[in-house]
């Protein structure tokens, strides 16, 4: 029973159905699992070993009674972004250090119906406002693959506990890039979805234009059978879209032959490291001999989603954390004066530095004055990216590219300068403001460190979209290599 | 019409040039945004907040005569409408255990009037 963890969530979900072991036996060994990296890596915020335990019991009932459905008795983790009721909910933020939610996200209510078992709350960057973990009030997470390293933000720590194999698959968020970013830094599979098909209800937030949950996974396979059991219309979310959730896992293995896909010319740019670059086209080159056929594509306006992105994300974000008073949850300051002063001391005490960062940007940006050339202007150039991406999807079915521009970067080396840090999701940006599903799939190795090969789709193709990356898995094995440590 | 090397190229010139918000800009802007900011921070913020200015000034090439503002990605969304009934149960007292100070279910702040 010892190598259980080695299991693909798919796999796990079977051998569970057919009582190959039990949930008790492997939510058992799991847990060890998270316990004995959790001083090495910090990838949980909370760990739920009562609750977990309570759970895999009563999937053990159902799977005996055949009652169970597509991931009964599967252990899982949450990103702490997502509301979990009785279990502490802080966003990586003090803020919310002792928050504890009344209610389950739409999220971890249909994952929890579909019958996953949840083992903790993973770690993020404070608000989900980071590239590499590093902003979050409980600390880094680190890299499994080398702990001097980050693993990515802000999903880190859903992301290092999946490629560290502690859990088969995890939930996530993703605004600029938070997904699929760790995903590519950590060697794993990330799925981010089309804005508006899987529910925000119950998950905080923090660019309301921008922000859709996702999924974390080994491979491909995996993130087929997550998101099919968490995507559909939610009527308490009001940028859900009601049309109907295919089953991604069906669609995994349609023919690749006849396949256009694009190159996104502008990704391929001098800042994009040789070596990741030489990984990412070795991966093209996978798919011509699947019978794919390739151009290269021009995005004209994509290099400016990342300046269009630090107005635009910042904004809502100043709205949004407004909730944030001291008054109704989260930190208060101690003998308040007035209410002013309540207001100021407990969000500046409450928010961390680049929270802090965020909320000031968005609100410069939407004041008078300059509302019109900062907030208006980056929805305009948003609208030229967003027809860019249009345009390409006429003569293409799936966009390609690198995820990052390199691969994981040592703690602290990017935290003295924002912009540094932001360019970090230069090449992720670009689907989050025209609301389009990606995947980041590992593609090689550059010096021992995962990169990953990004796949971009049009609106709701995210059956289409799985199944070319399910493709380049069949043809290759990065998805399943385990960091040393945590083989 | 743009490369990346462009939207680079700000980040090493604006380390010569003057910053772009005054200390007194930092002050109002964590005012409006009811942020209690220290003296030590101010500086911090005056820097980066300048470089992000500056950063995103990037988008004043970009020709957007005649573009309409895209505030959601998804073309034809509308806001929905619901029958007007009472869906909701009264769950008060949950979502209060959360606050820092309550007393007969209200919520208790510093007094404002006088």
């Amino acid at each position: 029973m010892s190598d259980l963890h080695t299991g693909t969530l798919t796999q796990l979900a079977a051998s569970l159905r057919a009582k190959k072991f039990s949930s008790v036996e492997l939510v058992t060994g799991l847990l060890a699992r998270v316990e004995r990296a959790q001083g090495a890596l910090n990838a949980f915020i909370s760990v739920t070993r009562e609750q977990a335990l309570a759970a895999a019991a009563a999937a053990d009932r159902a799977l005996a009674t055949g009652s169970g459905g597509a991931l009964t008795g599967v252990p899982i983790a949450h990103k702490d972004i997502f509301c979990t009721q009785g279990v502490r909910t802080t966003c990586g933020s003090r803020m919310l250090e002792n928050f504890v939610s009344p209610y389950d996200a739409t999220v971890v209510a249909k994952l929890k119906g579909a019958g996953a078992v949840m083992l903790g709350k993973t770690n993020m960057d404070e608000f989900a406002m980071g590239s590499s973990n590093e902003t979050s009030y409980f600390g880094p997470v680190r890299n499994p693959w080398d702990p001097k390293l980050v693993p990515g933000g802000s999903s880190g720590g859903s992301a290092a506990a999946v490629a560290a194999r502690l859990v088969p698959g995890a939930t996530a968020t993703d605004t600029g890039g938070s997904i699929r970013q760790p995903a590519a830094l950590c060697g794993i599979t990330g799925l981010k979805p089309t804005y508006g098909r899987v529910s925000r209800y119950g998950m905080i937030a923090f660019a309301s234009s921008l922000d859709q949950a996702g999924v974390l996974t080994a491979g491909a396979a995996d993130a087929a059978l997550m998101l099919r059991e968490m995507a559909g219309f939610d009527a308490n979310d009001s940028t859900s879209v009601d049309t109907p959730v295919p089953d991604y896992v069906a669609a995994l293995e349609q023919p690749l032959a006849g396949l256009k896909i694009g190159l996104l010319q502008e990704f391929f740019d001098k800042g994009l490291d040789p070596e990741n670059e030489r990984r990412v086209r070795e991966a093209l080159k996978v798919y011509e001999q699947l019978g794919a056929k390739l151009t290269v594509v021009s995005l004209p306006n994509l290099p400016l989603s990342v300046p269009v992105y630090y107005v635009v994300a910042p904004a809502e974000c100043s709205s949004n954390l407004a909730r944030f008073d001291g008054v109704r949850f989260g930190h208060r300051c101690e003998n308040p004066h007035d209410l002013t002063d309540l207001y100021r001391r407990s969000r500046g005490e409450g928010f961390g530095a680049e929270v802090k960062r965020r909320i000031m940007t968005g609100t410069y940006v939407l004041s008078a004055g300059y509302y019109d050339a900062y907030y208006l202007k980056a929805q305009r150039v948003r609208q030229l990216i967003s027809a860019d991406f249009t345009r390409a999807f006429q003569d293409v079915d799936v966009l390609m590219g690198p995820t990052t521009p390199t691969p994981a970067f040592a703690i602290g080396a990017k935290t003295a300068d924002p912009i540094t840090m932001y360019l970090n999701d230069i090449y992720t940006i670009g689907a989050n403001l025209a609301g389009l599903p990606a995947v980041s799939v590992p593609c090689g190795f550059v010096q021992d460190l995962p990169v990953g090969l990004q796949i971009v789709g049009p609106h709701f193709s995210e059956a289409r979209v799985l199944a070319v990356a399910h493709a380049l898995q069949r043809a290759t094995d990065w998805h399943t290599r385990i960091p040393a440590g945590f083989a | 019409m743009y490369d990346f090397a462009q939207v680079f190229s700000f980040h090493p010139r604006i380390l010569s040039t003057p910053m772009s918000l005054t200390r007194e800009q930092i002050a109002s802007i964590a005012a409006l945004a009811r942020l209690e900011l220290t003296a030590a921070e101010i500086p911090v913020y005056q820097e980066t907040l300048s470089r992000i200015v500056d950063f995103i000034g990037a988008l004043e090439r970009a020709p957007t005569q005649s573009v309409a503002p895209m505030a959601h990605p998804l073309p034809g969304l509308s806001q929905r409408l619901r029958p007007d009934v009472v869906t909701e149960v009264d769950r008060h007292e949950g979502y209060q255990s959360n606050a820092p100070q309550v007393a007969a279910g209200l919520y208790l702040v510093p007094k404002v009037i006088e």
